[in-house]
């Protein structure tokens, strides 16, 4: 583990002083099931080594030919960020030496990116203050801010192999004894999408950058073109940052911090960074300009490749393939075919609802929009979903250790749920005790209501006789009802319900205890 | 007849009709092989074995009266660039020390699909960087002329193969003129194809903007029948064009050219060139003249510009292309000895591994493609070919095809450019324009320079697509030559005694 002896300003004193400014790199695995230039299937978690073949090791004479749904996905991607799609481009060559890359050059593009000059809104609100590090927005007053982030550019290059450093105290190739490669992930279709420097967001920036890569990844996942887990690399962030004095309008110099590999990592990464840099700033010293890594177990980062004794690429035109020219029928249908944006399908969900800001907030932090909206399709009331989903449902994830939609009960079941308890055929209570049974795979909600016989007792025959019994058993409860004291009717409802395993409807007992005495 | 002397046609009608077996036609070429090829060199890697086995499958398939292609059970020999499973790939270097493809190139396969013969691997400079094969890691291969000489290269094992009789058909790969000159100075047919009308998948990459695999023979019909089996599209390259293959063999058959426009290259010529290359060249232009052929002279202003741009591209894609060549995967590995990280390996296996003349490029490509030189260099050499595209567009305007001498002049003694690279380079001076275009080009021999009695060739361009027109002009040519020589100008040959 790598302790940092870096000094700190406290955040909110940087922030005071110095305006920050932060860029994102993120690079996203398409969903493609083959790779960007062969047949070999793309699967996540496969034997290493067993989903390669000439083109995709680089062995000599193989030749790369483009995927062309990774094109596909990487224009519904620009679309969907509002950029400019190239009518023509070519890949390039990256050239440099690493174990990892095949043919020790990467093909990627240059200067001919296939999607320019976008942008991505992106509401700043959308985090749960509790859980952000930086507190964040309240301090700035305003509670609904929306930022438009730029995008300069979307491209696309294949991802490398994977080192695995065997030995050694940090994992990484230096001190390691060897070093064993998987070639699976090389040759992976990656899209890269590179924000504008993003300015004026202060004391919010740490937010902002968490709130980009929140709104990113579930754009992305929108459009079906990458299942975008941070934890299995899927969706991997570098985060810029450098700070100005305030009011200098002269920008320092910036760092790119790696291995950002959460959504608080990334919110945490440009924290420290915002406050490391104040530090070197205020003692006059000179930040400079270099990879850092982010840790995860201490929230700092540590220096990694310095960029001024930077690598030359040599990047050149990829002889290889001919050139990429998509027709312009072609991305209007990708355009017609996009589907409604994560922003633009909450406020119709919004407005469908009724709901306010902070309970739609809430309900995205929770995880529940999804599952929500599908219960509500399923056929339950926007206001049951809700409350199944953020109660009882969210208790039990949170029990469990859980998230919310990885519990073994589907919508459609929460919203059969819903419908047995609003015809009376279940309580609250044995609506719980279905939801019990159904979790742990019992089955649907019918059954487990069928094979535990847990339907609201509603028949008055079998009513009757348990009432005429609590009557009987409690003759000074009686005496007080009909001496007018009518509350006292719960004691002989809870004697009634006992009776019947709980199953009795308790408006409707009151009802028939209540005509029986009157 | 003498199995060894037959042509690839020849053979492929003798049997057609079962006169002879593949098996005995295989045996034959190697016996042959066996004979000469200490003196030679042309092979690196003898596949008899295998060959056998080929030869012997086809047999067992004509006897149960199946319909072969046209090569079955003709031998043909394979530069060492192209990848063969169960064969050494070295290309011509020790870095690949150990290799065996677990792949076949896309013309390997054809080539077995048609049931040709694959004797073996043939010599050349390393990496295809070179004119004479002394660039070969595994020493020069020599003329069958004199072996004295160089056989040119970088294709100069399946050249000099070819005209040993140690195979009746070769193929290679053209960069910079690697077929044409080789096969010019070895006085036998050598085509460059269409970029893009003959695969790359499987050819060991030097430059791939510039790589054309193409055939050899000793008549242009072979070359044509051999073109015509390794050709067309390959969905496994992508700058493999998916059109038609143009009708070599039937050209090469009606050897017509009456009412053909030819322009004859002016600035292809002058300095630097070997007067008896000239006299020849003159000749063979007059004797298509008195063919039907309309001769005007053109000029292609940029084509003195061919020779410095192809050494700033061919370098610049080599230096990418090579760096794959690092000890990690396959190949040389040199200082792996548990003191040294993977960096140094790399660095000291490189340096084992490749020769002096493949180091020389890749430094002068790293150098090209430098950012703060890329505009300079690599840019401004994209933009003279740009220039020479131009230039035969142009030509190609006003005529059917181009002429020029295959090479300033004939085949040099070996030693004599080998510490001279500027020397060396300008043995490909009139075939390197037809590879930075892209477009087709065939060197057929028109004779033996006075001075020192060794084959010339004449060169013919044509447009992209149209190699067609290659065929019909130098079938034309050969028949012609032919009548007056009166017998084929290989039997003159007398390297290998007679």
């Amino acid at each position: 583990m790598t302790t940092s002896t870096d000094t700190l300003v406290p955040f909110a004193e940087a922030v005071q002083r110095y305006e920050p400014l932060i860029g994102l790199e993120t690079h996203v695995e398409l969903g493609t099931r083959t790779k960007m230039f062969c047949g070999c299937l793309t699967t996540f978690g496969a034997e290493p080594n067993s989903q390669v073949c000439p083109v995709c090791l680089g062995l000599p004479g193989s030749l790369p030919v483009v995927n062309r749904m990774a094109i596909e996905h990487t224009i519904r991607i620009g679309l969907a960020l509002n950029c400019s799609i190239a009518t023509w481009c070519r890949f390039a060559r990256k050239n440099y030496f690493y174990p990892d890359m095949p043919k020790n050059f990467q093909i990627s593009q240059y200067d001919e990116p296939l999607c320019t000059d976008g942008w991505l809104d992106v509401r700043l609100d959308a985090i749960d203050h509790g859980e952000s590090e930086s507190g964040g927005t309240g301090a700035e007053g305003g509670s609904k801010r929306t930022v438009r982030v730029g995008i300069e550019r979307v491209h696309l290059e294949e991802d490398t192999g994977k080192s695995l450093h065997v030995g050694g105290a940090t994992g990484r190739i230096h001190g390691a004894e060897y070093s064993l490669v998987d070639y699976n992930r090389a040759g992976i279709p990656l899209v890269e999408i590179v924000t504008k420097p993003i300015e004026g967001t202060g004391a919010d920036a740490p937010v902002a950058a968490r709130a980009y890569v929140t709104e990113l990844r579930d754009l992305l996942r929108s459009l079906g073109v990458s299942d975008v887990r941070m934890e299995e690399g899927s969706l991997r962030c570098d985060v810029n940052t450098s700070l100005a004095p305030r009011g200098s309008g002269r920008w320092g110099t910036r760092t790119e911090t790696k291995n950002v590999n959460s959504l608080r990592s990334v919110e945490r990464a440009v924290r420290f960074e915002i406050e490391r840099q104040a530090a070197v700033l205020d003692s006059a010293g000179r930040v400079i300009q270099e990879t850092r890594h982010f840790h995860e177990e201490t929230g700092t980062t540590t220096p990694g490749r310095s960029k001024e004794e930077a690598q030359d690429y040599r990047y050149f035109p990829e002889p290889d393939l001919v050139p990429v020219a998509p027709p312009r029928d072609w991305v209007e249908q990708i355009k017609a075919a996009l589907p409604e944006t994560p922003s633009g399908r909450r406020a119709r969900l919004q407005a469908e609802w009724d709901l306010s800001e902070a309970d739609m907030t809430a309900l995205q932090n929770a995880g529940a929009l999804d599952l929500v909206a599908e219960t509500v399709a399923a056929g339950a009331s926007p206001a049951d979903a809700r409350k199944w989903w953020l109660g009882e449902l969210s208790r039990r994830a949170n029990d469990t250790g859980t998230e919310l939609a990885d519990l073994a009960i589907t919508p459609a079941q929460v919203a059969r749920i819903a419908e047995l308890v609003s015809a009376g055929t279940l309580n609250d209570r044995l609506a719980r005790q279905v939801i019990d049974a159904v979790l742990v795979g019992e089955g649907s909600p019918d059954e487990v209501v069928a094979n535990r016989g847990l339907a609201v007792v509603s028949d008055e025959g079998a009513l009757s006789a348990a009432i005429d019994e609590a009557i009987a058993a409690n003759p000074d409860v009686v005496a007080k009802i009909r001496d007018g004291k009518v509350a006292a009717v719960g004691v002989l409802v809870g004697a009634v319900r006992r009776a019947t395993g709980g199953k009795a409807d308790a408006a409707r007992v009151r009802e028939l205890i209540l005509q029986r005495l009157s | 007849m003498e199995l060894t002397r037959m042509t690839a046609a020849e053979l492929s009608a003798a049997l057609a009709t079962s006169e002879v077996s593949a098996t005995e036609v295989t045996q034959a070429h190697l016996d042959r092989i066996a004979a000469v090829d200490d003196r030679v060199h042309a092979f690196l890697h003898i596949a008899a074995d295998s060959a056998l086995a080929q030869a012997a499958d086809v047999d067992q398939r004509r006897a149960t009266g199946e319909q072969l292609a046209p090569l079955a059970g003709v031998p043909v020999a394979v530069k060492d660039v192209f990848t063969t499973k169960n064969m050494p790939t070295t290309c011509g270097s020790r870095i690949l020390d150990g290799w065996h493809p677990p792949y076949d190139a896309t013309i390997t396969r054809r080539l077995k699909q048609a049931g040709a013969i694959i004797l073996g691997k043939t010599n050349m400079d390393e990496f295809a960087m070179g004119s004479s094969t002394e660039n070969s890691a595994f020493g020069p291969s020599r003329n069958p002329w004199d072996l004295d000489k160089i056989p040119g290269g970088s294709s100069g094992g399946s050249a000099a193969a070819v005209a040993a009789y140690e195979a009746p058909l070769a193929i290679g790969t053209d960069t910079g003129g690697s077929i044409r000159q080789p096969a010019a100075v070895c006085g036998i047919v050598g085509t460059k194809p269409t970029y893009g009308g003959s695969s790359r998948y499987g050819v060991v990459a030097f430059a791939s903007s510039l790589d054309t695999p193409g055939p050899f023979g000793r008549t242009v019909l072979d070359a044509a029948l051999l073109h015509e089996a390794i050709s067309g599209h390959d969905p496994m390259d992508s700058t493999s064009i998916d059109a038609p293959v143009p009708p070599v063999v039937a050209a090469a058959r009606e050897a017509d050219v009456s009412g053909m426009r030819i322009g004859v290259v002016t600035d292809l010529s002058g300095d630097g060139y070997q007067p008896g290359v000239l006299s020849r060249f003159a000749e063979a232009v007059e004797l298509l003249e008195s063919l039907g052929a309309k001769v005007t002279e053109v000029s292609c202003p940029h084509f003195k510009y061919a020779l410095p741009a192809y050494y700033l591209i061919a370098p610049s894609e080599c230096s990418s292309n090579l760096a794959r060549f690092d000890a990690m995967r396959y190949g040389l590995r040199v200082g792996d000895d548990g003191t040294r990280d993977a960096e140094e390996v790399m660095a000291l296996t490189r340096e084992a591994g490749f020769g002096a003349e493949v180091k020389r490029r890749i430094i002068l490509g790293a150098y090209a493609l430098s950012s703060g030189y890329y505009d300079a260099y690599y840019g401004k050499a994209q933009q003279v070919r740009t220039l020479i595209i131009r230039d035969f567009d142009a030509a190609f305007g006003q005529v059917d095809v181009l002429v020029s001498p295959a090479t300033p002049t004939t085949a040099f003694p070996l030693g004599e450019r080998a510490d001279d690279p500027m020397a060396m380079y300008l043995a490909d001076l009139c075939t390197i324009p037809s590879d930075l275009a892209g477009n087709a080009a065939i060197s057929v021999p028109c004779g033996l320079a006075a001075e020192d009695g060794l084959p010339v060739g004449l060169q013919v361009m044509a447009p992209a697509l149209a190699d067609d027109r290659l065929y019909r002009v130098a079938a034309a040519a050969e028949a012609a030559f032919a009548g007056r020589w009166g017998q084929p100008l290989l039997a003159s040959a007398k390297g290998l005694g007679a």
